[in-house]
């Protein structure tokens, strides 16, 4: 392990930022992880949002996975929820669309129209 | 037929169906030697488990607990695979106390598939499910490497969550450096100095 000390100080500095920009989580971010969902690549589709949460430094974002929800044609299935607006759900959301995702609807505000399954 | 390319894929569909069943402790463990030519996968969970009927069922590929939730959809395929490969499936649960998934295959089969990208998945089953603690355990013969959120948990506490940029980084790094370790220079290595290490279980 690359060691807990770091860990320590990566801990301080978070909880620093914390206190100067007073971040609660700004957005979630859920991507279906079911037995459809992984065989279509959603896990590739996470590590890719992790990738670009990581490089990008966008600390007010909690992503979770979940399960089924029932629209296995779409997968993999990406919902997106900015603030208290309504939860977007996506559709065939591959590794190539994860940037500009991120960019508009996360970064921007903007939802991706042409992506929105319901 | 089968679904999946990689067996972390099987491993990230089983840890679902744990995390589905309520579990809030999963152990991974990936047990790989080269003089039994064999390759272990071990998934515990400590979910709500299942009763002998619904075991006998879930080898089953048209098992579900709810008709929008396929669980353990993906159990049959993990078994295929593994008995494709000169291995053995087995599933033992019980109720309240969990399930236990153990997939064995020949290592050099040549139909058996590639671990892939381990290192990605244990990071998206520790981020995806911020409710529940994973202990990733993996050996390459004398050598292993061990991730334990509750170590990770304690240091960070309840207001730096897994998907802090700057955690992200640390938790890839490690699992990357960690896993990778495991197969670098093996021989020449472990002729300079024999690793000697308890048995962690």
């Amino acid at each position: 392990m690359k060691s807990l000390a770091e860990l320590q100080k990566i801990k301080e500095r978070a909880l620093q930022r914390k206190r100067l920009g007073g971040q609660n989580a700004r957005a979630r971010i859920i991507v279906g992880m079911g037995t459809c969902g992984i065989a279509a690549g959603a896990r590739d589709t996470m590590t890719a949002i992790l990738k670009e949460l990581e490089q990008r430094h966008i600390e007010d974002v909690i992503v979770t996975q979940t399960g089924c929800i029932g629209l296995c044609e779409y997968e993999p299935i990406v919902q997106v929820q900015v603030g208290s607006e309504e939860l977007v759900t996506y559709g065939k959301i591959d590794t190539a669309r994860v940037p500009e995702l991120i960019t508009k609807h996360i970064q921007g505000g903007e939802p991706v129209a042409e992506w929105i399954v319901k | 037929m089968t679904i999946f390319r990689e067996l972390s894929q099987h491993i990230l569909d089983i840890a679902e169906n744990g995390v589905t069943a309520g579990a809030t402790l999963l152990h991974i463990d990936i047990y790989e030697e080269t003089p039994a030519d064999r390759l272990t996968i071990t998934v515990q969970d400590n979910g709500k488990g299942m009763d002998e009927s619904m075991l006998r069922l879930v080898t089953s590929p048209w098992v579900t607990t709810r008709a929008t939730r396929p669980v353990g959809l993906g159990i049959p395929f993990l078994k295929q695979a593994a008995e494709m490969c000169a291995g053995r499936f087995e599933i033992r649960s019980q109720v309240g106390k969990g399930t236990t998934v153990v997939a064995e295959f020949r290592r050099s089969h040549i139909d058996r598939p590639p671990l892939g990208d381990l290192a990605g998945t244990i990071l998206c089953i520790i981020v995806g499910y911020p409710q529940v603690d994973v202990v990733y355990h993996h050996r390459v013969d004398a050598r292993e490497f061990t991730l334990d959120t509750r170590e990770i948990r304690a240091i960070l506490g309840e207001e730096v969550p897994f998907s802090d940029p700057e955690v992200l980084h640390f938790l890839r790094h490690t699992l990357e450096t960690g896993i990778g370790e495991l197969y670098s220079q093996q021989a020449i290595v472990e002729e300079v100095s024999p690793v000697k290490k308890e048995d962690k279980e």
